[in-house]
């Protein structure tokens, strides 16, 4: 029997991608600078937007709470106020890791654009995943934790590299654990020099004013952005 | 488990370009710096393949290697643990030579129908046919 050997050579995510751009041409129409925020399961996510996004001066901000399931951390951010939409992974095939263009595709009808400046997209917690697949934003910020280990930078290079700033969360334990953030910044400017970084406390408040002195100047800032 | 998303993204651009036709093989040039895992892959494969031309197909694998390249000095290293800073001129602008590839290289046809009917892919210009050895 023979065999027909067709060439190829494309991109796998090729697919993702063209829809991510889609979804980024109607952020742009619309004037909205978008954020795909991503972690580690636990790392503080939610807990640091809500410290801000009540607070953010001349910003207004809408979030895109994606989760496998349920909508506990939509529940806490919009308490505050402020437009938040959920989207499921589950009903794909068992829940997704991840968000991918096309989910966030399926949101967009429902997001309130004209009425927002920023729209931070909260991705599902994983540090492999989100990194690969493009939704359409303008940048990507993630957050690694002080009880997550020196080394995460070098396990996932990926999304390190993908970031243009991480947040070093819960730095109010730093009396009580082993642990280096020396060695941590190393480590991060290994895979991703010069990224930029901020130390921050949800939980007491240190460094959030920075972070949100970020995101204003992120809201406001003219043209597109690098997005890794 | 990004293999599952990764299946599906394979199965897709299998499906464009097979036109059809039954694949029996194909073939993926995965970077190292993917992080894919080929037993995850083949496992989420076999699922998302079902009722599509590629069901039952055998995914056969070629590892790049990941090499970063310094831009100013053009020093090249490869990596176990990635360093991106270069580690002759200390610079940052280092870029990534190879690593991070995860494409469809090529798709093996399986050949039932009459030897005309085979006469490869009509409308791409990427696209060529030639014969491999008989089985």
């Amino acid at each position: 029997m023979h065999r027909t050997k067709v060439k190829v050579v494309e991109e796998a995510l090729d697919a993702n991608n063209t829809i991510a751009q889609a979804n980024r041409s109607d952020f742009d129409r619309a004037g909205v600078k978008v954020i795909n925020f991503m972690s580690a399961p636990g790392a503080g996510k939610t807990t640091l937007l809500e410290r801000v996004v009540a607070d953010l001066p001349g910003v207004r901000v809408g979030v895109l709470e994606g989760d496998v399931q349920g909508s506990m951390d939509a529940d806490r951010l919009a308490s505050l106020h402020i437009p938040v939409t959920q989207l499921n992974t589950d009903p794909s095939f068992g829940g997704e890791c991840h968000l991918d263009a096309n989910m966030v595709r399926s949101a967009v009808p429902s997001l309130p654009l004209d009425d927002i400046d920023l729209l931070v997209i909260e991705n599902v917690g994983n540090l492999v995943c989100p990194a690969e697949f493009k939704v359409g934003e303008d940048t990507r910020v993630m957050v690694t934790s002080v009880t997550e280990g020196e080394e995460k930078p070098l396990k996932y290079p990926l999304m390190f590299r993908a970031c243009e700033l991480v947040l070093i969360n819960k730095i109010d334990l730093l009396p009580h654990i082993d642990f280096d953030v020396e060695r941590l910044l190393y480590n991060i400017d290994q895979v991703h020099p010069d990224v930029e970084t901020i130390l921050v406390s949800a939980r007491t408040g240190e460094g959030i004013d920075t972070w949100r002195e970020w995101l204003v100047r992120l809201a406001t800032r003219e043209g597109a952005v690098a997005a890794g | 488990m990004h293999e599952l998303s990764l299946s599906s993204a394979v199965v897709n651009t299998v499906v464009k370009h097979a036109d059809g036709r039954r694949v029996e093989v194909v073939n993926l040039r995965i970077g190292r710096l993917r992080q894919v895992v080929p037993d995850t892959l083949d496992f989420y494969f076999d699922f998302v393949a079902r009722d599509t031309v590629c069901d039952g197909a055998e995914l056969k694998y070629e590892i790049i290697e990941a090499r970063l390249r310094c831009n100013p000095c053009a020093e090249e290293w490869g990596i176990e643990i990635p360093h991106f800073r270069c580690p002759t001129c200390g610079g940052s602008d280092v870029e990534v030579a190879s690593g991070n590839e995860f494409e469809v290289e090529s798709i093996e046809i399986g050949e039932d129908r009459p030897e005309g009917d085979l006469a490869g892919p009509q409308d791409s210009e990427q696209e060529e046919a030639e014969c491999i050895a008989p089985r």
